[in-house]
């Protein structure tokens, strides 16, 4: 079982936003996802006007980066050192759904290309990556559920390969009813950061969801 | 080493890698002009799949109507490059890694309504793969159009740390109204068959294609291909445009090299993603440039197969594979005089060139780039 040294985690999840394991804010009347990272942005204030051009997806990744980000854990690491490895359960069904409604009917024809350009799960690690300039290492998986077996062991042969040195890992979700986000932030050297297995990233993300 | 033991491609131009391979040689486009609304409500050109030969293949191995269009078609491809190999791919020492960009996303239209549960999401229809293969080690890769050269890459990494003995890469993508109405209402589809790094080029051309590549940390007893080194990149800079200087891919070619542990002057040759809309072909010959190999002769099947999205990078490795095992470089369909703003070397003839280390590249939406080395374990002589 890879441990990896994750430095700080960060999960959005039932409106609550987490920081190591700290509740650092929340908003329990927030009507859905939409409503609820909008509330996060205003809350967090990153001043990223493009994040308003965003779908939601993108912006639940970005905004749980971003607060992953806060107190500056990838300074001191070059562009090309810092990858992005995600994983979901339904890539970007929930966006793909509003853009076949676009072209489901010929008579009421209105594809909208920067609606098209979200709908790729990718897309969210380009958002990251414009913001803090990462040119790492990139994949996205599509599981059942969050499989942190294989991503641990997949970030770990990245650095034991020597293509990065630090690594954004996680899983970032939008069901039709649903969402979540849980990143953490890998180091190939450790640097006041804890060893965790596959077994306990998933106990601390149960912990929360209670 | 990881050596690249049986292959197939189901494509506009047939449905193994001998026939397409035999096809790109003349270098005949297979794109033509689709005329279905099921599609698109006006005529577009596009590469599309026999569907009357595939009924007839499908029929002998499957009950077709349990399984989607594009679950046929990864089905019959890894079946055809299995048989090529006495591997069982239902032991436990086998994965099997899909790419794909959008998968069953047909299923969203209204006629498939309450049809295929579930198959949408992209792990489902992984699962009904690997269940069809008796094989749970399913992983399902989505990175836009890097997919299918980022799996081939994951599945070296997990033959390389001893995870598995032998990976099953197969990537596929189909035409849909979903993916068509996107291109047209990005103004990124030439209305004729594109026509990569050539100075009339005017946007890329749709295809559709399911590709099979069989990794194994054992050599087959004919010609070996190997992938000695692979890696990805992002351009940190626009989320649909490439980078203006080639960024991301030209870090992605330097670490695949490292890997690799060779210099870019023993590049024979290039294999590039080359999608034909402007931006993307001006951005790759800087990238080629940066690492001075604008004398190596460079392709792009794209003119042949057009854009066949999560299918592209496997489907054209395979290629390259051919080009190497065979000493010959394709053609670029489609290419006639060049439009880019680097003297790079486009072939525009089949030629033949022995080559011992190949060279994939691939960029796609989100800023992401991937490159991959080939070696040639059986011309040491150069």
């Amino acid at each position: 079982m890879t441990k990896l040294n994750i430095s700080t985690y960060c999960h959005l999840v039932n409106h609550r936003v987490y920081k190591d394991g700290q509740l650092i804010f929340e908003k329990p009347e927030a009507a859905g996802l939409s409503d609820f990272i909008k509330s996060v942005y205003r809350q967090f204030k990153p001043k990223y006007p493009k994040f308003f051009k965003m779908d939601d997806i993108s912006k639940l990744g970005f905004m749980a980066a971003e607060l992953l980000l806060m107190d500056g854990v990838h300074q001191g690491f070059e562009s090309e050192e810092v990858g992005i490895v995600l994983e979901n359960s339904h890539a970007t069904l929930v966006t793909d759904s509003s853009f076949q409604e676009s072209v489901e009917d010929y008579n009421n024809f209105f594809p909208s290309p920067s609606v098209f350009v979200y709908t790729l799960p990718n897309i969210m690690m380009g958002e990251i990556s414009i913001r803090n300039k990462f040119q790492g290492e990139n994949a996205f998986f599509i599981f059942e559920d969050f499989n942190t077996e294989f991503l641990s062991s997949y970030i770990q042969q990245l650095f034991d390969a020597d293509k990065i040195k630090a690594c954004i890992g996680g899983w970032i979700n939008q069901s039709a009813t649903d969402y979540e986000a849980f990143i953490y932030w890998a180091s190939a050297e450790e640097k006041n950061a804890h060893k965790l297995g596959p077994e306990e990233i998933l106990q601390i993300r149960a912990d929360n969801k209670r | 080493m990881v050596h690249c033991i049986a292959d197939n491609i189901i494509s506009c131009l047939g449905f193994n890698s001998q026939e397409n391979f035999d096809a790109l040689k003349t270098g005949k486009t297979g794109i033509s002009m689709i005329n279905d609304h099921d599609l698109y409500h006006q005529e577009f050109p596009a590469a599309r799949i026999d569907a009357d030969r595939l009924e007839q293949l499908t029929a002998k191995i499957m009950a077709k109507e349990q399984y989607t269009l594009l679950e046929q078609l990864m089905i019959l491809s890894i079946s055809e490059a299995l048989e090529q190999t006495d591997i069982d791919i239902s032991d436990n020492q086998t994965a099997i890694i899909l790419s794909t960009t959008k998968g069953n996303i047909d299923l969203l239209e209204k006629k498939y309504k309450g049809q295929f549960k579930d198959r949408d999401q992209l792990w489902k229809m992984g699962e009904v793969i690997g269940t069809y293969f008796n094989n749970p080690n399913v992983i399902v890769l989505s990175n836009a159009c890097i997919s299918g050269v980022v799996a081939i890459q994951t599945a070296r990494m997990m033959i390389e740390s001893g995870q598995y003995k032998h990976m099953v890469v197969c990537g596929g993508d189909i035409l849909t109204k979903f993916v068509v109405s996107g291109f047209m209402s990005f103004l990124s589809l030439s209305p004729k068959a594109c026509k990569p790094f050539d100075s009339k080029r005017d946007g890329l051309s749709l295809g559709e294609a399911a590709g099979t590549i069989i990794l194994s940390s054992e050599p087959s007893s004919s010609k070996n291909i190997s992938i000695i080194g692979g890696a990805s990149a992002n351009d940190a800079n626009h989320i649909s445009g490439p980078s203006r200087t080639g960024e991301g891919s030209y870090i992605a070619i330097s670490k695949a090299l490292q890997e690799a542990r060779i210099d870019s002057s023993q590049i024979n040759h290039i294999s590039a993603h080359g999608t034909a809309t402007p931006y993307n072909d001006e951005m790759e010959s800087i990238a080629i440039e940066r690492h001075q190999m604008e004398k190596v002769a460079v392709n792009s099947l794209k003119g042949f197969w057009g854009h066949t999205l999560g299918a592209a990078g496997v489907i054209e490795t395979i290629a390259l594979i051919w080009e190497m095992k065979h000493g010959l470089i394709l053609p670029t369909a489609g290419f006639n005089e060049l439009g880019v703003s680097k003297a790079i070397r486009v072939s525009n003839a089949l030629e033949e060139h022995n080559i011992q280390y190949g060279l994939k590249m691939a960029s796609g939406f989100g800023g992401c780039n991937a490159a991959l080395v080939l070696f040639n374990e059986d011309n040491q002589s150069l």
